[in-house]
């Protein structure tokens, strides 16, 4: 069985002691998107700024509110951090290559994927072992892509 | 009352459930989700594949031997169910999927039947979903009103305006325990109220069957659902007690074979109840492991069942305040005499799903989450509870594993 030390790496605590970006923005002009966990009851809410439009419009701002566990608050934590000052190509690119380490098949998968650095969010690897957790990691990331297909 | 079990062993009933002496990782598994569902003793596993092996046939439809077989063994299982909630007659207890199936029978059988735009259903914030959702699909369909009966701070049923609520109701329809907070409900009281205010009085009584001497005559309700697996029974049944001239009354459920008298290319008319409400082949297997495990509960006695639950659930109430005073919120009335063995609690400020991961890695089961309770969370102001809820095979060091895993938790979490 693998360990919790697996699940519970010390970068994942901290960022879920001291969440990156959390709060609101004013909506509009920032796109909010709520996600939820029927399964567990987590909420979770995303506000998105862009600044430009289309897949080269960058995020200028992120913040995340709502309530959750430590992996599901330490992975929204994580995933503001890597989005900011990103085109939404990339955002989209990086959420592809997160979901797939958690073992999600990504329709719209490229070859290029699998060249994009993770950084910090290697540490949530250890979720895939855990798979009732997989669905906490991911929350905040098909929220963010709600919010970002929200018309 | 004292609070003390005597005369049965328990420390040898866990022995009747096989998978209790299952050890993972070299320690034992320590099982606190039975308001989930519960194990599954020896009697039971072994009625189910002895039926399979040397019975198992068709019921009610063929002439040889073993299909007479088969057909007695589901129709024993109904009067072993009757007799277990002292039901006047075994034909009253009609079989389903679950307790929740049960429920959404009554909403679109009954309440189709009798409820139209404007007409008052009352429910509780105790709910559990398959009590809410239900009423809420008929709501959508034919805009009844729905009331919920509130809460008192500890999580008791507040009644003072009980009287405002059921005025004009044509429905009260609420649990007799919480599968949340362990609050056991003044049954017999809400029938009566029900009644005097004209309205059906329809029990969740999933929760309180297994654990307590149920007596639905002496309830004075009129339909009662319960389910077998959370009784030590198999999953894939469960049951309905309603009395006879409300069943009656009432049009079927879903349609088919075994539930009707004839049919023509004109119509069909319906058979009796109970098999008006049990289209199609029957759970028989669960049916045959149902009698099974209300055989095994009636040995043991529910009275005793319930007695060794008090003082178990005593403990826990004691042991986690003890050893961890402010840092455990416990949801729920304290008195033992009111509550089942259901604890929910929060724990620190760890996320339930935090707590029962790390409870896992030391084999100790509990539930994280809503509990299908998604209102009553709402009025206890969580998204979620950390749940654990016993049985007959429970025992105090079950508890201790359990209080010792939330000091694991402390550990990891650094608090």
């Amino acid at each position: 069985m693998p360990g919790l030390e697996d699940l519970y790496r010390e970068i994942i605590l901290d960022h879920y002691r001291t969440p990156r970006n959390r709060g609101e923005l004013e909506s509009p002009p920032a796109i909010r998107a709520d996600g939820h966990n029927p399964l567990c009851g987590d909420e979770i809410t995303v506000y998105l700024a862009l600044d430009g439009t289309g897949d080269d419009a960058v995020v200028s701002d992120i913040k995340i509110g709502g309530q959750g566990c430590s992996i599901s608050q330490s992975s929204a934590s994580m995933m503001t951090q890597a989005m900011l000052g990103k085109p939404v190509g990339e955002v989209r690119a990086l959420a592809r290559r997160f979901k797939t380490m958690m073992g999600i098949e990504v329709d719209d998968e490229q070859q290029s994927d699998a060249d994009i650095a993770l950084g910090d969010l290697e540490a949530l690897q250890g979720v895939v072992k855990f798979p009732v957790r997989i669905k906490c990691a991911v929350l905040s990331w098909n929220t963010l892509l709600q919010a970002l297909d929200t018309p | 009352m004292m609070l003390e079990s005597a005369t049965i062993d328990w420390a040898t009933i866990a022995d009747e459930f096989p998978i209790l002496s299952r050890e993972i990782d070299g320690a034992r598994l320590v099982y606190l989700d039975s308001g989930n569902t519960a194990q599954k003793p020896r009697r039971v596993i072994d009625a189910m594949s002895d039926f399979m092996r040397k019975s198992y046939a068709p019921i009610n439809r063929s002439s040889y031997r073993i299909a007479g077989e088969a057909t007695d063994a589901y129709e024993s299982a109904r009067a072993a169910v009757a007799r277990l909630i002292n039901a006047p007659a075994a034909d009253e207890v009609v079989f389903t999927k679950n307790a929740t199936e049960a429920l959404n029978l009554v909403a679109q059988s009954w309440g189709r039947a009798n409820l139209d735009s404007g007409d008052v259903v009352v429910l509780t914030e105790m709910e559990h979903h398959a009590n809410i959702v239900p009423w809420h699909m008929l709501a959508a369909e034919r805009g009844i009103e729905l009331r919920w009966i509130r809460l008192t701070p500890d999580g008791q049923l507040d009644l003072t305006d009980l009287d405002n609520l059921l005025d004009g109701a044509k429905v009260l329809s609420f649990t007799a325990m919480s599968n949340v907070l362990g609050t056991l409900t003044p049954v017999s009281l809400l029938c009566e109220r029900a009644h005097a205010a004209g309205a059906l009085a329809v029990v969740d009584a999933c929760q309180y069957v297994p654990h307590n001497v149920t007596d639905v005559q002496a309830w004075g309700a009129d339909l009662v659902a319960f389910s077998s697996h959370k009784m030590c029974g198999p999953s894939g049944i469960g049951m309905l007690w309603g009395r006879m001239e409300i069943l009656d009354a009432m049009p079927p459920f879903l349609g088919g074979g075994n539930m009707i008298d004839t049919v023509t290319f004109d119509g069909f008319t319906t058979a009796p109840v109970p098999a008006k409400f049990e289209a199609g082949t029957p759970p028989l297997v669960e049916a045959v492991g149902l009698g099974a495990a209300v055989e095994f509960l009636e040995d043991i006695g529910m009275a005793a069942i319930r007695q060794h639950e008090m003082v178990l659930t005593r403990y826990a109430l004691d042991t986690l305040n003890e050893r961890f005073g402010d840092d455990i919120t416990i949801y729920g009335p304290d008195n033992v005499e009111v509550r089942g063995g259901v604890i929910s609690f929060s724990f620190r400020d760890l996320h339930p799903h935090d707590v029962s991961q790390v409870l896992d890695e030391r084999n100790v089961c509990v539930r994280a989450g809503h509990h299908c309770a998604k209102p009553l969370m709402k009025v206890l102001g969580v998204n979620a509870t950390t749940r654990a809820s016993v049985y007959l095979y429970n025992d105090n060091s079950d508890i201790d594993a359990l209080a010792d895993g939330l000091d694991g938790a402390t550990d990891i979490f650094g608090f």
